[in-house]
């Protein structure tokens, strides 16, 4: 087994998925390695969000295989399951933070429902500790609804960094954001990644985001992976297809 | 020995023995469990849209596809049910959720039932009071209507009003969770919504309601002691003595126990109709105003099979 085998943390072979007599996805193969972001791209309704629900069993796929880490996805284990999910953090495009509690108990119930348990204290040092490493220290005791859009996206952020995942999947996590915040949270992925040192799926349209964070970039066109290489290598394609994404 | 009772499937105020009111309710479950399995075969085979009797604009096949699409809710609220009961067994309890939903569903109600059961309680007495008085049976007024809040306005009334306050806040607000991909942020980290959301909110609908219930049946006993102090002059003491008298446990129990079926009801369907609620905005109003007219409807055939059920006793 060569270095470049070992180091997939996702592993994806004839991925199909359909919703009645929709295919979505008709044999995605995709790997993700270590350390790596790796962008997806693709018009709207090409299938991106529905490829990275299957990843988390959010969305059940109905035939090839996922593989996250050593587990593997069809017919899944609640067991593995739980192990798969805990190794994998989710920002969702709404960000999802539930909005009926404050940020502190946001982040706070991400971390009451992993395996370990922690004292107050220790809760508390990691609640300050990721709203620090997000920018948003002075939220912490804010409703999401006194949030704006790109501090959502951040505390999101942060409810996933809490849990100290191995692996994240951005849904689109510059949409809707002006530019200079959509900026900051590109720049925020980066900074994610060079300091835990994860690896990531970003699902998103926004070239600037792209050119910023991409490792690697994977273009799906009819529920099939269209194109997979470098920034370069999509920059300097002639395809009308790609260039229409890079204009 | 011949005993006169009004059966659903018989003719009103015909006269059968004992032995035939057995036949009778016999010949009511049979009906039931077919109409039951029906409703099963319906949800088996969902609505198909060629159907071109269902897209005819015609009054009928309005109705039609309204009560089908009615069964096949019941139907799908029994399964889902059935999932309830297995993870409530199998898995975690979210204790601090169902207090909490305790608190939110007793809170959010007490004023309103306040109201209501003062309301309902004065204007019953105030509605039987001349009917009575041309029988000079006044005396029997605290009596009357102190069984006819206990036994039925008590818990209907109750449960209706909290299937609009109750079932839509829950119906809103999981349809808005569903909406704003909080249920699968949930999932994903490791929360089951079905622990977490939906049985928290259902047990706690099913505890609280009898409780409303019972406050809501003494609200409305005091607004009947103010009713009757309207026109006559009764002390609160001789109006509770009077009361009382009428209303034995065979009147209190079987109100408490349909009380449960209620709360039940309105958790299921409003958790039901939010948790399932599409992936627009438009679907938390639909899910809201789905939950109330399905759990209305739904507390009044509960009543009814509930009724059906005392007479026997």
């Amino acid at each position: 087994m060569d270095k470049a085998e070992n180091n997939i943390v996702i592993s994806i072979k004839d991925l199909k998925k359909s919703f009645g007599d929709m295919q979505v996805l008709n044999g995605i193969t995709l790997q993700l390695h270590e350390e790596e972001n790796l962008v997806i791209l693709g018009k709207s309704g090409s299938g991106k969000s529905v490829l990275i629900k299957c990843i988390v069993n959010l969305l059940n796929h109905d035939e090839g295989s996922i593989k996250v880490g050593n587990y593997e996805l069809t017919n899944i284990s609640e067991e593995d399951l739980i192990e798969v999910r805990n190794r994998t953090g989710f920002l969702f495009q709404s960000a999802a933070l539930y909005d009926s509690m404050t940020v502190r108990e946001n982040l706070s119930f991400a971390l009451s429902r992993l395996d370990k348990s922690f004292s107050k204290e220790e809760i508390n040092n990691k609640i300050v500790e990721v709203l620090d490493n997000v920018g948003l220290p002075d939220a912490i005791d804010k409703m999401p609804s006194e949030l704006s859009g790109g501090m959502k996206k951040r505390i999101g952020l942060a409810r996933t960094l809490i849990v100290n995942p191995k692996i994240i999947l951005y849904d689109e996590p510059t949409t809707g954001l002006d530019p200079i915040t959509s900026n900051e949270i590109s720049e925020l992925i980066n900074e994610t990644k060079n300091k835990f040192k994860n690896s990531s799926i970003i699902i998103t349209h926004d070239i600037n985001c792209v050119k910023k964070v991409a490792d690697r970039i994977a273009m799906i066109k009819d529920g099939k992976i269209y194109k997979e290489g470098n920034l370069e290598a999509f920059v300097t394609n002639d395809d009308p297809y790609i260039q229409s994404f890079f204009k | 020995m011949t005993r006169q009772v009004h059966c659903a499937i018989g003719t009103k105020g015909c006269i059968i023995n004992s032995s035939n009111l057995v036949i009778c309710r016999t010949l009511q479950a049979c009906i039931f469990i077919s109409l039951f399995k029906s409703v099963i075969i319906m949800r088996k085979n969902t609505i198909q849209p060629n159907d071109a009797s269902l897209n005819s604009p015609s009054f009928i096949s309005f109705v039609k596809e309204k009560s089908i699409q009615f069964f096949i809710d019941v139907a799908n609220v029994i399964a889902y049910l059935g999932l309830i009961f297995r993870n409530l067994f199998t898995k975690k309890f979210e204790f601090e959720e169902f207090l909490k939903q305790c608190y939110q569903i007793g809170n959010k109600s007490v004023g309103l039932i306040s109201i209501t059961g003062l309301i309902v309680g004065l204007v019953l007495t105030i509605q039987s009071r001349p009917p009575l008085a041309e029988f000079g049976a006044v005396a029997m007024l605290p009596g009357m209507v102190a069984i006819s809040i206990i036994r039925e306005m008590g818990p209907v009334i109750t449960a209706l009003i909290c299937a609009g306050k109750i079932g839509s806040s829950m119906g809103a607000e999981l349809g808005s969770m569903r909406v704003t991909e909080q249920i699968d942020a949930m999932e994903v980290s490791n929360t089951n919504p079905i622990n977490f959301l939906i049985i928290p909110r259902v047990l706690a609908a099913t505890i609280m309601i009898p409780i409303l219930t019972l406050y809501a049946d003494a609200i409305g006993i005091f607004g009947s002691w103010l009713g009757i102090n309207i026109k006559d002059d009764l002390s609160l003491s001789l109006f509770i003595t009077q009361a009382f008298n009428s209303v034995g446990f065979i009147d209190i129990i079987p109100a408490v126990i349909k009380s449960f079926f209620f709360g039940a009801v309105i958790g299921l369907v409003g958790c039901y109709k939010g948790y399932n609620a599409g992936r627009g905005t438009e679907s938390v109003g639909i899910a809201a105003n789905s939950a109330v007219v399905t759990a209305s409807l739904l507390l009044i055939i509960v009543d009814l099979i509930a009724v059906q059920i005392t007479d026997l006793l």
